[in-house]
């Protein structure tokens, strides 16, 4: 089976912004792959890129064995977008959109199509202009998610979705997923990304940042640890990869690199261990130690690249 | 007492304002609108007030004695195409003569006035800023009430300043406050008609293209009553009826009271709409639609045509009314001018060699042709408007190519214009060909003169593709204004006596008078060829931009 989104040094300007810089992204068939990065990092210029909506300035670009631009229209039969902020024909109605959609790519599965109208709660005879912005969303993830695509390009889908709809949505990517088909789900909810996607790209400026499974990001990763000990913590600031070390009396609290953990663990115990809570580090604290303001240099060298 | 508490305190206890009444706040929404337009609104007016005047002073100058007005008036003031652009003068006084200079008054200020009532309820309403203030102390009539006030008190201030200012010149008073209200009026009138189209629609933009064809149409009904000396015709049109007070000769007030009615009857309909209606919709109750599409909306074209059909519709219904009053008057037309033989010929240069009764239609088709290229050109410009909108990506990740969707989008730009002059040409010969007893021959001759027009209307139509393909950020703007162009060089062109070469740049130039004459083939094919040229480079240019730029 073909890889269905191949992407390497893709580079894309407008004027004189550098919207993507050597961008590298690699989608594997079957899987869910997470698309991160806050907002401007070039992620829907990349996605555009992908449909043959913009032409890219260098670097190579292959979707679905094809070139996005030159075969789009073939390809588009392949794949279905939802993007971020579904915008609707005033004086159509939810329920033709779908199905206009759905033709234009080839078809849809009307049963699939009542399936997720009902568990959408969507009400197909509102106009366009009537819908709120959850609702539009929800147009376009029905009139994607109806549709038999081997791909879905999912552009930030969920936003202004409520917690119940998001759940719903998690079920049917989750449910593409084990029909085979591989999805691209651009995001910045965090939550969604931990529980969908198997693999991740972050993104900054226009590069991919990181690339990886979440275990294999974590792993680059620290852990935190809360404990409380028998004795006084002595030897453990003297540890390689233990940083921001508290101590409370018997209590201390201290990130640990991941290869470092189990020597510290080791002399946790050679002091005595009353009371450990360990946390791995959540894709938060990954997001924030590439974004954040201090967390990037605060990060060892030679650890996250 | 805070400033908050102090206007909770006079907005509730003001019998002025009621009692929770649908009035109350309004004196708050008056101040916001002035605090909001506080640059904008004395510039209007006082710019506008000065033109009578200093037309007056112009006039009083350069034609010193009566003689010399009166050969003016000839010559010039009296000249058929003149009359159509301004409307007629009612003698030779320099304030006859100046008040028919400033005969545009009516419509400018209509304009203003339409736009700035739109501004400050559709407008606010969709952007979300009235729901906000509704939440407050106010009343359901306010908001309109309030901008309406504005409006009407700009108005009557700028005819004060008008006649003030006429009355500066030494003109007599009378005629100077007959024509001081028609402005008055005209902008009170086409305001109102904004608050209704306001009340009608959901978008500040459809509000103001509703509203901007009623002001169309009123000039257009003017202009073709005054240009065949078609009195009934004029005084149709709001328009017509403001210019119809005969200043500085024998004032007439009653057109006055007949836009007061006319005012008040289009502001009661507005008000009563807007007491009924829901915050941000439309008059029509939002209806619920089929849940599965038709089997015609399955492509990029079945798409087009329900973007389209509405505006297809009101465009041809709209070019049959206007060619059953233009085809029902052309015969008193013709017999209003007969005994003139200068205006004869002029109609005969403007309308082509036939009679005058159909050259006058020759002539007014020829401006109808024009605003089929409107038309036309919004059609054309919608694909950008798909664009800026982020509908067109949708549409283009599905497996519909960049041609297949312009060419939906480029066929009903074609087409419809098309059906709108098609139309025009045929109820406009069925009309004057029922008045003559001449329906067999007139149909199929105005139908014919009404087709000539459609190649000139294709290029621009062409134009409109092109920029958007190769320079969509500014297609827009390029593509109106290559429109007014083509209406400058056709209306004035040969007035001002411009060189042919720059007559030549308008396609309408180029568009053969065939009333009552032969055909020309290779004009109409080599306007066809241009327009199927400049949409396929457009074409060519759309397929290999960025979406989108």
């Amino acid at each position: 089976m073909e890889t269905p989104i191949e992407i390497s040094g893709l580079v894309k300007t407008f004027g004189r912004t550098r919207a993507l810089d050597g961008l590298d992204l690699t989608v594997r068939a079957g899987e869910v792959h997470g698309f991160l990065g806050p907002n401007g990092a070039g992620k829907s210029t990349a996605i555009r890129v992908l449909l043959g909506l913009l032409r890219a300035d260098a670097g190579a670009v292959r979707l679905l064995g094809g070139d996005p631009w030159r075969d789009a229209v073939a390809l588009h039969r392949r794949l279905a977008y939802v993007p971020g902020d579904v915008t609707l024909w005033p004086n159509l109605t939810g329920g033709e959109v779908i199905d206009l959609l759905g033709r234009m790519r080839g078809g849809l599965d009307r049963a699939r199509r009542d399936e997720l109208l009902a568990a959408f709660e969507l009400d197909p005879r509102k106009k366009g202009r009537a819908y709120s912005k959850g609702n539009r969303q929800k147009v376009g993830l029905v009139a994607a998610l109806a549709s038999d695509a081997e791909l879905l390009i999912l552009d930030e889908p969920t936003s202004g979705l409520d917690p119940l709809m998001e759940e719903v949505f998690q079920h049917w990517v989750r449910r593409a997923r084990a029909d085979g088909r591989t999805v691209l789900l651009s995001s910045h909810i965090l939550g969604e990304v931990e529980a969908l996607c198997d693999r991740v790209t972050i993104i900054r400026s226009g590069r991919a940042a990181e690339a990886g499974t979440l275990s294999e990001l974590r792993h680059l990763q620290r852990t935190s640890v809360d404990a409380e000990l028998a004795g006084p913590p002595h030897g453990l600031a003297g540890l390689p990869g233990v940083h921001d070390l508290r101590v409370d009396g018997d209590r201390v609290r201290f990130d640990v690199d991941t290869p470092a953990l189990d020597a510290a663990l080791r002399r946790l115990t050679e002091i005595g261990v009353r009371s450990l809570v360990s946390r791995p580090p959540t894709l938060e604290e990954l997001f924030l130690r590439h974004y954040g303001t201090a967390a990037p240099d605060a990060a060892p060298a030679g650890a996250t690249r | 007492m805070s400033r908050a508490a102090a206007a909770r305190g006079d907005a509730t206890s003001r019998p002025a304002t009621g009692r929770g009444g649908p009035l109350t706040g309004t004196r708050h929404l008056v101040r916001l609108i002035l605090r909001r337009d506080r640059v904008l609104l004395p510039i209007w007016v006082l710019v506008i007030a000065v033109l009578p005047a200093s037309y007056a002073a112009t006039y009083a100058e350069l034609y010193p004695t009566a003689a010399q007005r009166a050969e003016y008036l000839a010559t010039t003031a009296g000249n058929p195409s003149i009359v159509a652009l301004l409307g007629p003068a009612y003698g030779d006084s320099v304030g006859a003569l100046a008040t028919q200079r400033a005969g545009l008054l009516h419509l400018i200020v209509g304009l203003i006035s339409l736009l700035v009532v739109v501004r400050h309820t559709r407008t606010e309403e969709e952007a979300g800023r009235r729901e906000l203030l509704g939440a407050t102390v106010l009343g359901r009539a306010a908001p309109l009430a309030a901008a309406l006030l504005v409006t009407y008190a700009a108005d009557l201030l700028l005819g004060l300043l008008v006649a003030g200012g006429l009355v500066a010149t030494d003109l007599p008073a009378a005629g100077s406050v007959a024509f001081g209200l028609s402005v008055t009026l005209a902008g009170m009138f086409f305001a109102t008609v904004g608050a209704l189209a306001a009340q009608l629609t959901e978008s500040a933009g459809a509000a103001r293209g509703l509203g901007l064809a009623v002001l169309g149409v009123a000039y257009l009904v003017r202009l073709a009553g005054d240009a065949g000396g078609v009195e009934w015709l004029s005084r149709l049109s709001p328009l017509g009826l403001a210019q119809r007070t005969h200043p500085y000769t024998s004032e007439r007030w009653w057109p006055l009271a007949v836009l007061v009615v006319l005012t008040a009857l289009v502001g009661a309909l507005a008000s009563g709409l807007a007491a009924r209606r829901d915050l941000g919709a439309g008059v029509l109750p939002q209806r619920l639609g089929p849940a599965t599409a038709g089997g015609a909306l399955a492509g990029p074209l079945g798409l087009a045509w329900r973007l389209n059909r509405v505006a297809l519709l009101g465009w041809t219904v709209g070019a049959a009314a206007l060619g059953a009053v233009l085809g029902g008057a052309a015969e008193a037309a013709g017999s209003a001018v007969e005994g003139n033989e200068a205006v004869a010929r002029l109609m005969e240069r403007l309308g082509g060699s036939a009679s005058v009764a159909e050259a006058y239609l020759g002539a007014t088709l020829s401006i109808t042709a024009l605003a089929a290229a409107g038309y036309g050109i919004q059609a054309a410009l919608r694909m950008r408007a798909e664009e800026t909108a982020q509908r067109a990506e949708p549409v283009l990740a599905t497996g519909v190519s960049r041609s297949r969707w312009l060419l939906g989008h480029l066929a009903f730009a074609l087409l419809g214009p098309t059906a709108v002059l098609v139309v025009t040409g045929l109820v406009t010969g069925l009309a004057y060909g029922l008045s003559i007893g001449d329906v067999a021959g007139r149909v199929p001759r105005l139908t014919g003169a009404a087709l000539a027009h459609v190649p000139a209307v294709w290029v621009l139509v062409g134009v409109a593709v092109l920029l958007f393909g190769l320079l969509p950020r500014v297609s827009v703007g390029v593509a109106w204004a290559a429109l007014a162009a083509c209406l400058l060089l056709g209306q004035l062109g040969a007035v001002l006596e411009l060189s042919q070469w720059l007559l030549d740049l308008s396609p309408f130039t180029h568009t053969p008078q065939v009333l009552g004459g032969p055909v020309p083939r290779t004009p109409l094919l080599a306007l066809t060829a241009t327009a199927a040229a400049l949409s396929a480079a457009g074409l060519l240019a759309f397929r290999r931009r960025d979406l989108p730029r």
